[in-house]
């Protein structure tokens, strides 16, 4: 099957049930995305599937065939950083860090559905990605600022 | 070695203790006893001054043998060098460097002695140094406790402040302009015509001097980097995804393995039959192992799930299967044949409660709750003809090559360790099982690299959780005051349990049933705490704080009953119980910052806690809303006295998030046991804090103390029993048992 991933296209032979996390970590070496508990309760395998923020440890491959995803190296890199990773750098916001792919990749997709979140649409949108660390403080301040960033305020 | 190095070394030990107490005139004498590791496999052209500092013409290289499990301290040990070295913080690299015995932890050992960490009277300290010394050439490595930054405060500006010496001389000789005429700065020696010499540049001229011993370290009004906000080395690759974990790892020609072992842990492997799995795409092979087997194939998922597809007959748990046996067990050890140690006697309890017509009696418990850092298990292990390879993170180096060395057949020298960031740990990567695992499946694919990953459900059902603790209050109070404390703590030993695993016996009462409620420094005019050693249950390791949340829960929730009893203030009471100044200026801070004793919105209520754990005294005020659908948590203020603060930004994050793990825990974990086998698989069965449930945290440090701590820890054990505190004040139903939704609901 084929998908594109961060633009590149891949062609790849695997079972139609291994979820997109697998092909991405395994398959195409983008060890980004992380995997925490393989059933949706964690959100560290998020990515963009034609733009919408999806757990890809849910997502079986076929799936994804034919389909566009954008992974946390997609988004920006250390040279280019996106808008959320910005404000997450700013605010300091990692500890162990191993969340926060997804974090960032849940962040970036609620602010472009809508730039300016309330408190309680941030705590919604953020509640399925678990931080053990518990960065949540300073997850909300980063979101606020990137906001505000991307609204060009 | 001849004796007479032996107690040279000694001597020179308790010296360099008197000295780092001030005695020296500001003067220290930098020497190791132990060879430092970076001469080996030093190029041409790059030097080393001190096991801590690398620098070659291309880069300076600074070494930080701490593990980081995400609280920073790769960042901390290297700013410390940088300080007295004149480095900026992007002048470098860092590096976690090899096991080695110069790298160990002399606060570590101080902290396994039973003293008052706050007691820094004469007695106490001389028996911290006289075990710090025994243990010093051992060698052992290890990142725990809270010890990093108490390890690593003086001896890392000591190799900033030799590399920063050694340079200037090495330019001196160059230059032939005097060392007192010669300035740092970024990164480079500059001349007094304003010429700048870069290090990378003396490296060469530097690696032929002898490296300087004596050097002065910096006043604290001369710090430029320690005090202030830093960002951390870690944190562009952790906000882009190309931080490599452990489990991101890849070794060329490398295969995927997943486990399963017996869930009652400890149990055997009866029967199995792997005819499916083995017909599953990408299988390579299947091998035993202790307690379970392995699946060999070409992708973690692969391996995971065929591992699950294999139809497993198990042994019986070497423990009670079911988990009210366990709480009976417990239970059954408050009386004298199990008791461990009577940790306080002051006062006359007996008589006191005696003459009382009104004792008061209440009963708590802390559960069984696991680590489950956000990254599960792994290991990779590479076993060849001369050399055993390991790539994971691990808190305990040298432990890592003695156990994989005893299963590969490689001295422990042979063992090279690569050590990882990891993905959290809270304890959980000071268990080596895991790596055990891999070493045993790698032995019988010699040649082969092989990367074990746990799954989420492996890793739940070996947590090795932290142990459960039931404590039993009499007390009571007079003319308005707490007059009378009698605290019974029972709980199974987590050193006997972790060491055991390891073959070893603990000697001595274990510090740690009865952590975080003896040592608080209040002057309770009755007081007597008695800890009582349970039998061994299921397997427990060391949580977070160790045995400080679950005593310092129950000491701190029945000293709160007992004020309320009495119809004083909680913290009023407190703060007037309060011995030990530095610890009550915590209490006066906290009382501050939250406006204590101002008036609340209806249905609100407020608790405080204090609990010391680690010599860090922290006070705690959480304020909640009894809503109709149920408790939430609005806010907490926190305050704590670490000594000096390395980085205050650092700081901040760190307590706000061991609060918000600490009351995730409280209000709904648990690891609870059924046929023997741990009844949580995953997370949505042990949750934890989610963000719609975070409260603001406000945190303040104080630096009255004069050692520097660390903070990995410490603001844990005072959530729980401020939460409960607050509960109780906000709806009058006191919770004596964690996790607090067992009892009440929360939004
Ligand atoms: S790994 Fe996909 S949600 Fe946890
Ligand atoms: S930063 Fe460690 S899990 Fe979120």
């Amino acid at each position: 099957m084929r998908l594109t991933v961060n633009r590149t296209p891949y062609d790849v032979d695997v079972e139609p049930e291994m979820p997109l996390l697998w092909v991405l970590r395994d398959e195409l070496g983008l060890t980004g995305t992380k995997y925490g508990c393989g059933i949706a309760q964690c959100g560290a395998c998020t990515v963009h599937m034609d733009g919408m923020a999806v757990r890809s440890c849910q997502i079986p491959a076929e799936a994804a065939d034919g389909a566009e995803i954008v992974t946390i190296e997609g988004l920006g890199t250390p040279e280019a950083l996106h808008a959320v990773q910005q404000a997450w750098i700013e605010h300091q916001v990692a500890q162990c860090g191993y969340c926060q792919s997804g974090q960032i990749m849940q962040a970036a997709s609620l602010l472009d559905m809508n730039p300016d979140p309330s408190d309680e649409e941030i705590d919604r949108v953020m509640s399925g990605n678990l931080c053990r660390c518990g960065t949540y403080p300073r997850i909300r301040a980063a979101v606020k600022t990137a906001g505000a960033k991307m609204r060009g305020a | 070695m001849s004796r007479v190095g032996k107690i040279a070394r000694r001597t020179f030990l308790v010296g360099s203790a008197m000295i780092a107490g001030g005695v020296a005139f500001g003067t220290y004498l930098v020497r190791s006893p132990h060879a430092n590791p970076l001469l080996e496999g030093l190029d041409k052209g790059e030097a080393t001054f001190n096991p801590w500092v690398k620098i070659s013409r291309t880069g300076i290289t600074l070494i930080t043998p701490h593990a980081d499990l995400g609280q920073g301290v790769a960042s901390a040990q290297a700013l410390l060098i940088a300080e007295e070295m004149d480095l900026e913080m992007d002048q470098f690299q860092v590096s976690f460097g090899e096991p080695a015995a110069a790298y160990y932890n002399r606060a570590l050992a101080e902290e396994s002695l039973p003293f008052l960490a706050t007691d820094e009277g004469r007695i106490a300290e001389s028996s911290r140094t006289i075990v710090s010394a025994l243990l010093k050439p051992l060698g052992m490595q290890g990142t725990g406790g809270s010890s990093a930054m108490s390890d690593s405060f003086d001896k890392l500006r000591e190799a900033g402040a030799v590399a920063r010496e050694t340079l200037k001389l090495a330019a001196s000789r160059q230059t032939g302009v005097a060392i007192s005429d010669l300035r740092t700065e970024a990164g480079a020696v500059y001349l007094p015509d304003g010429t700048a010499v870069p290090y990378t540049e003396l490296a060469e001229a530097a690696a032929a001097v002898e490296p300087v011993t004596r050097v002065r370290l910096r006043e604290p009004s001369e710090w430029r980097l320690i005090g202030k906000p830093t960002k951390r080395v870690d944190m562009v690759a952790k906000s882009t995804g190309t931080m490599t974990y452990g489990i991101d790892l890849a070794v060329e020609g490398m295969v995927y393995a997943a486990i399963r072992i017996n869930p009652r842990q400890g149990g055997k492997l009866v029967r199995y039959d792997a005819t499916e799995a083995l017909e599953m795409r990408g299988v390579q092979k299947l091998v035993e192992i202790t307690g379970g087997i392995a699946v060999i194939a070409d992708n973690t998922w692969r391996a995971i799930r065929a591992a699950e597809a294999v139809e497993i007959e198990w042994g019986e748990a070497p423990y009670p299967a079911e988990q009210a046996q366990h709480w009976e067990a417990v239970a059954a050890s408050f009386n004298e044949d199990h008791l461990d140690q009577r940790w306080r006697n002051d006062g006359d309890v007996d008589a006191v409660l005696g003459a009382s017509g009104d004792v008061f009696e209440a009963e708590y418990r802390s559960p069984y709750v696991a680590h489950a850092p956000l990254e599960p298990l792994n290991a990779i292990v590479l076993v060849g003809d001369e050399f055993t390879d390991v790539w994971t993170g691990h808190q305990l180096p040298q432990l890592l090559q003695m156990q994989v060395s005893a299963i590969t057949g490689h001295t422990s020298g042979n063992v090279r360790f690569h050590n990882q960031f990891v993905g959290g740990s809270f304890g959980h990567r000071l268990e080596i099982g895991f790596v055990e695992q891999a070493a045993e499946i790698a032995v019988q694919m010699r040649g082969t690299p092989v990367k074990l990953t746990y799954s989420r459900e492996e890793d739940f059902a070996h947590d090795f959780p932290r142990h459960i603790a039931m404590g039993r209050g009499r007390g009571s109070v007079a003319n308005g005051q707490v007059e009378a404390v009698d605290l019974s703590i029972a709980a199974p030993s987590v050193f006997a349990s972790q060491f055991g695993r390891l073959g070893y016996s603990v000697p001595g009462p274990d510090l740690q049933i009865a952590a975080g409620a003896w040592n608080n420094p209040y002057l309770l005019p009755n007081f007597r705490m008695r800890a009582y050693r349970a039998p061994e249950l299921a397997p427990v390791s060391s949580w977070r704080a160790v045995g400080a949340p679950g005593a310092g829960f129950i000491f701190d929730s029945f000293l709160d009953e007992l004020i309320h009893k009495a119809g004083a203030d909680p913290m009023e009471e407190r703060i007037r119980l309060m011995e030990h100044e530095v610890s009550r200026k915590v209490l006066e801070a906290v009382a501050e910052m939250s406006s204590w004793g101002g008036e609340l919105g209806s249905n609100k209520g407020r608790g405080v806690a204090f609990v010391e754990s680690f010599g860090v005294p922290f006070a705690q005020v959480v304020e909640v809303t009894n809503t109709d659908q149920g408790i939430r948590i609005d806010r907490v203020w926190a305050a704590c006295d670490t000594g000096t603060i390395i980085d205050p930004a650092n700081f901040e994050g760190l307590v706000q998030g061991g609060i918000v793990w600490a009351l995730g825990h409280a209000i709904n974990c648990e690891i609870t046991y059924a046929d023997g086998m741990a009844e949580q698989s995953n997370y949505h069965a042990h949750q934890g804090m989610r963000m719609y449930q975070a409260p603001e945290i406000f945190v303040r440090g104080l630096e009255n103390g004069h050692k520097t701590r660390g903070l990995g820890e410490p603001m844990v054990p005072p959530a729980a029993p401020a939460l409960a505190n607050a509960i109780f004040a906000a709806t009058g139903k006191r919770i004596r048992e964690m996790p607090f939704d067992k009892h009440i609901d929360f939004v």
